[in-house]
């Protein structure tokens, strides 16, 4: 099944804003009742709640809401009968009509925003296609002679006999070889200059990613400044897989915030990226969000610390669309620089669905196919601006990086993937119909 | 979807167009075809509460534990007949049986003050006491012709639902 890609008839919800905690849903019974041309009524009530939304958050300029609203104006729409809606008597077919509530459930059940940012695509018939795959081979080793760094091409060049899918996995496995071969010695070893130890190291990582990125026959292509080694700044980036971070190292050496993972993908966090200076988190911990914080602020002061990568989506999106951003990078009072990553679907969907495949079956996929092509844009480090609160400021760089990368945003916050939203949100819908109820009873 | 367990035929199709009394077009089936398979994640055949509730507009829904018994554990046939009522072509005849099968959800045909009463609870949860619901209920009903020991029947609900002017339409998203 082909993937909508966001189409303009696609009717994007109204939103429901966890992490930020701004009241937001509301029934309106008005806004509901009218028949709008072509738009059922429920999108207009998610039209009305989105605006209210992001005007509630504050100083958000018209540019930024037809960016991420690429629908006609509310107030075409919305009489002003409607929006200054008199209170009338109430009728027992007020109470029994539940059918805007109804609407909403079955409007919900047939298509929501939320699903659509992880679903991921049916694999193409690019590959393993009988008269594509001798071409296939042929082109793996002109991308292995052409595209592979220098020192290694005689390597690739000797392995590079039997079959391209040994060769990939062969490469990866000399790469781990030469890469462990030298990094343990330096880890262990040099234990007196600190500093020579941990540039070898860097260098060592940077090395290694390399090798994972032609592993994939990664095309990448990256636009903007090279990210500089400084104190005070935190890289923030949209996050489609794990392979966001292999593919933003190969170029810089940063210093990552993790969730902890079990598996092989554990054992490399343990040893290795804690020599570029990683922090862990664990997102069932409540208490958790406290400490990361300390430890991200003390990170960022830090003058020898590599730079900090934060995917602060807090999950992995299919890269078609942007949830909300989490504030705690955008509170720490330093500079924040937007990395923006796009995958090139034609060639491999990188979207990693933890929910439907682990990571070591996500590369095995990302090696079988043809390559991996994907766009990198360093973008201009912002400030918090004054009487800019951080919800406002994260949500200005997820507008910078959605518009840079072709990305639509969507009100709603990642870790619904894990959770369920808080009920406080039915809370106060229940609240509007209940106090409309009372109002409309005290009218005779 | 690289995970649908089987394709539709055209035959699945236009069984599951009678079914639902020709109320969907068959690219609008298939399109729920594809958002079934999309929750129903381990391919059992039918939703679970759980996947229902993952869809984190439905899970804050006021409605949605009465709407989970009704749809927990339907397979694609019963799903999109559910479905069927909120169509543009469905009667409000339709809708209005849906609207009653809601308020009696334990299927006994008819819809009593206690009915009404729970509804009404989860519509307004901790923002209306029990007296001020209790009221209100009776109110309405004595200024409509009933009382509070009436039941109340399909038709009782035609009648007061008709001249409303029900809006219970959801677009189907076809690709």
């Amino acid at each position: 099944m082909n993937q909508r890609v966001g189409t303009d008839s696609s009717p994007l919800r109204f939103a429901a804003c966890e992490s930020a905690s701004i009241p937001l849903f509301a029934t309106f019974i008005g806004a509901r009742r009218r028949a709008p041309p072509a738009r059922t009524h429920r999108q207009i009530g998610s039209q009305l709640v989105g605006r209210r939304i992001l005007a509630a958050m504050g100083g958000l300029d018209s540019s930024s809401m037809e960016t991420d609203l690429d629908r006609p104006n509310i107030e075409e729409y919305l009489t002003t009968e409607t929006i200054r809606e008199v209170p009338k008597k109430l009728h027992l077919s007020d109470l029994l009509d539940i059918s805007p509530t109804l609407t909403e459930a079955a409007g919900a059940i047939v298509d929501d925003s939320f699903t659509r940012c992880f679903k991921s695509n049916s694999p193409e018939p690019w590959n393993w296609n009988i008269y594509l795959f001798p071409l296939w081979c042929l082109g793996v080793v002109v991308r292995y002679g052409i595209l592979f760094p220098a020192s290694f091409s005689w390597l690739v060049s000797l392995s590079n006999l039997i079959s391209c899918m040994f060769c990939r996995v062969g490469v990866l496995a000399l790469g781990w070889i030469v890469f462990f071969a030298a990094f343990l010695p330096v880890h262990f070893l040099i234990r007196g200059h600190d500093k020579w130890r941990r540039k070898i190291e860097r260098k060592l990582v940077e090395m290694m990613c390399s090798v994972f990125v032609a592993s994939w026959t990664g095309v990448i292509k990256y636009h903007g400044p090279r990210p500089s080694r400084r104190p005070q700044q935190v890289f923030v980036a949209n996050h489609t897989s794990m392979i966001d971070f292999i593919i933003l190292e190969q170029m810089t050496a940063f210093a990552v915030i993790m969730q902890k993972h079990p598996g092989w993908v554990g054992f490399i966090q343990k040893t290795i990226l804690e020599s570029v200076g990683c922090i862990w988190f664990n997102r069932t911990e409540s208490k958790d969000r406290e400490v990361v914080a300390t430890k991200i602020r003390e990170h960022t002061q830090g003058v020898d610390n590599n730079p900090l990568l934060i995917f602060p989506e807090g999950t992995c999106v299919n890269n078609h669309y942007t949830v909300m951003f989490k504030k705690g990078a955008f509170e720490l009072g330093c500079a924040v620089c937007p990395v923006a990553i796009k995958y090139n679907k034609i060639f491999v969907d990188a979207f990693w669905n933890s929910k439907k495949q682990s990571f070591t079956t996500h590369l095995a996929q990302l090696m079988t196919s043809w390559a991996v092509v994907c766009d990198v844009w360093y973008l201009e480090p912002q400030y918090i601006r004054p009487g800019e609160i951080p919800i406002e400021f994260a949500e200005r760089v997820r507008d910078m990086i959605s518009v840079r990368a072709g990305l639509k945003k969507v009100p709603w916050d990642g870790y619904l993937k894990y959770f369920r939203p808080s009920p406080k949100l039915t809370e106060r819908k229940q609240q509007i119909f209940a106090e409309s109820v009372l109002k409309r009873l005290e009218e005779k | 979807m690289g995970n649908a367990s089987s394709m539709l035929t055209q035959y699945d199709i236009e069984e599951v167009q009678e079914h639902c009394n020709y109320l969907f077009s068959q690219q609008e089936i298939v399109a729920l075809y594809n958002r079934f398979c999309q929750l129903d994640r381990t391919a059992k055949g039918f939703i679970s509460s759980d996947e229902f509730l993952s869809i984190p507009e439905f899970s804050l829904n006021p409605l949605s534990q009465r709407l989970l018994k009704m749809v927990d554990g339907l397979n694609f046939k019963d799903f999109v007949a559910f479905l069927s009522a909120f169509s543009p072509q469905a009667t409000p005849q339709q809708k209005v049986e849906l609207i009653f099968k809601v308020y009696d959800v334990d299927g006994k045909g008819r819809v009593t003050f206690k009915d009404l009463l729970e509804v009404l609870r989860d519509l307004t949860g901790s923002f209306m006491s029990e007296e001020q619901r209790e009221k209100v209920l009776g109110q309405v009903l004595e200024e409509a012709g009933y009382s509070r020991e009436s039941s109340l029947y399909v038709e009782d609900f035609m009648k007061v639902l008709s001249k409303a002017g029900l809006k219970m339409e959801v677009e189907v998203p076809v690709d």
